[in-house]
């Protein structure tokens, strides 16, 4: 099952303009579990997906709401001449497709 | 002393527009104060780099228009925090530029505290020595840059805007300030938890956006009292409830436990919401943890160059196909004819809209390449005209460049759009973004605007 499919949730959006955080809410605390049990769902994985080292992704977990939020770098700050998403709202891929 | 304080936030941002029945409702009972939050990063670095606003002039002067004589007639303080936007200098002049026509046009007068947050370049100076801290991810400050930041800015917390609400104004036009500044000021300065104060600011910044149907666009009644306060939207087709109130302190943050302003760590784990009201939500348990050493956020762009873009997009199997070698042969081809730019100081990037523009190198390639492909190819160059002339010469290069198995040979792309080409003006970095230790104040400035 992919991470997009086991959450009701499943969003990103600016930090700021050098983080952007992936959302992951659940409706039950299974598929929440699920996902954090995951073999997969650690920094290392998750930063090879961004092209990011692994300490520079946070996986912080809300168990009483049934929420997790990854914390990414941007490899190019909000609209800097780089930059593809000034709003950061379309990157909770490549995460989404992560088979858990 | 006062044992609650009543306010109104107009809307998520001043500009996105809020309802007439809010505001109607809102007014039926006593108001403290007003407030509204005008600024945000997320639209990127160019507003405060050019000093523009994100929201347009007329959509200001509309959701100001309705609230100014309103509220100075019922001696109700409006506070508008991160004028403009960005809140630096030529922001805070366009807001009060609109407040003077309105003024004129409705015939009354107004006393307003304006706070500039602008920082000088001594100041600047000062912090590059040492006293600069990466805030969210951002990059060490390079020093080279003091020089070259435009529009550079402190983002305050509630201390100047208290300054400015003891100067009894008819509204308080701040320069950029933490959003939670704006709500969390007045009940501070009244002597409420500002734990509570602060998190309440934090909700009430947003407009209605806690309530459901969420709405940036309407406003949001907060009531605060000694050890606990409520939220309720004064428009009767929304209704807060504990869920969607508990779930705003998700939005946009790293941490939904606890959040972190000037005055320090505001801890939420101990809250707890209740239904008191059809639509109402009572909040408590918020504790603020003084910050030890205060810091400031300060927020600076520099220019990058110029921007102009073409859009087009692609049918052909085998030009899509190609695209890597379109590229590759445009970018050469550009190099080769581009003697009024050197090379180094300009840059080409070719948007694959249906590939991979959007999450980039990040995921592998489709399987299946789409039947069509929206191309946008921009340059940036030290001036626009500079910029105009490698846009031209790359999509010029671009519609005729060849390919093996080419058939198409009239042409690689259509375009939507005569002319072809969009200058894109200047374009920006964030370069400070960064918290410093120093000290700093900024004194309130009362002026009569008739």
């Amino acid at each position: 099952m992919k991470i997009y499919d086991a959450a009701f949730v499943c969003r990103s959006k600016n930090a700021g303009p050098f983080q952007v955080t992936v959302d992951l809410m659940f409706s039950t605390p299974e598929s929440y579990r699920k996902v954090l049990e995951s073999p997969r769902f650690t920094p290392e994985v998750i930063g090879k997906l961004y092209n990011v080292t692994p300490d520079r992704i946070a996986i912080k977990t809300f168990e009483s709401i049934l929420t997790v939020k990854v914390v990414l770098p941007r490899q190019h700050g909000s609209g800097s001449p780089l930059d593809t998403d000034v709003y950061g709202s379309q990157q909770h891929f490549p995460l989404g497709n992560l088979e858990i | 002393m006062k044992d609650s304080i009543r306010y109104l936030s107009l809307c998520g941002l001043l500009g996105y527009g809020y309802s007439p029945v809010s505001l109607e409702n809102a007014l039926k009972q006593e108001l403290d104060f007003i407030g509204v939050d005008a600024g945000s990063t997320d639209p990127g670095p160019y507003y405060l780099g050019s000093g523009k606003g994100f929201v347009k002039r007329l959509q200001i002067k509309r959701d100001l228009s309705l609230i100014l004589k309103e509220a100075k007639l019922r001696g109700i303080p409006l506070i508008i925090g991160s004028a403009g936007g960005s809140g630096a200098k030529p922001h805070v002049e366009t807001v009060l530029e609109i407040i003077r026509e309105i003024v004129a046009e409705q015939g009354f007068s107004l006393r307003a505290a304006v706070i500039f947050s602008d920082l000088s370049a001594d100041f600047l100076k000062q912090t590059a020595e040492g006293h600069l801290f990466s805030c969210g991810g951002s990059p060490e400050f390079d020093p080279a840059c003091v020089d070259k930041l435009s529009n550079p800015v402190a983002q305050f917390g509630t201390d100047p805007i208290i300054e400015a609400l003891k100067l009894e104004p008819d509204v308080i036009v701040s320069g950029r300030c933490c959003d939670t500044a704006v709500f969390a000021s007045f009940p501070i300065w009244k002597g409420f938890d500002p734990g509570l104060a602060l998190h309440a600011a934090k909700i009430a910044e947003c407009g209605a956006l806690c309530a459901r149907p969420v709405g940036a666009n309407d406003s949001l009644v907060v009531e605060m009292f000694r050890d606990f306060f409520t939220v309720e939207p004064p428009n009767p087709v929304r209704t807060c409830t504990p869920d969607s109130v508990a779930a705003h302190s998700l939005y946009e943050q790293p941490d939904p436990n606890c959040f972190y302003e000037p005055e320090g760590k505001i801890d939420l784990s101990a809250c707890k919401f209740e239904q008191i009201g059809p639509r109402k939500v009572k909040v408590t348990g918020s504790r603020l943890i003084p910050a030890e050493k205060k810091t400031t956020k300060l927020e600076g762009a520099v220019k990058a160059g110029y921007r102009a873009i073409t859009i087009a997009g692609l049918r052909d199997p085998s030009a899509i196909r190609h695209l890597d070698e379109i590229e590759k042969g445009v970018r050469a081809a550009v190099a080769e004819s581009a003697n009024f730019v050197k090379e180094g100081e300009y840059s080409l990037r070719f948007l694959r809209y249906g590939l991979d523009a959007v999450t980039g190198g990040n995921e592998p390639p489709p399987e299946v390449l789409p039947r069509e492909v929206g191309l946008v190819i921009e340059a940036i160059a030290p001036t626009q005209e500079q910029a105009d002339a490698l846009l031209g010469l790359a999509r010029s290069k671009a519609l005729h460049q060849g390919f093996p198995d080419r058939k198409a040979t009239a042409g690689n792309l259509a375009f939507p759009f005569s002319p072809s080409d969009f200058a894109g003006g200047a374009v920006y970095e964030f370069a400070l973004y960064h918290l410093t230790d120093l000290p700093l104040q900024f004194e309130p400035q009362l002026m009569v605007i008739e």
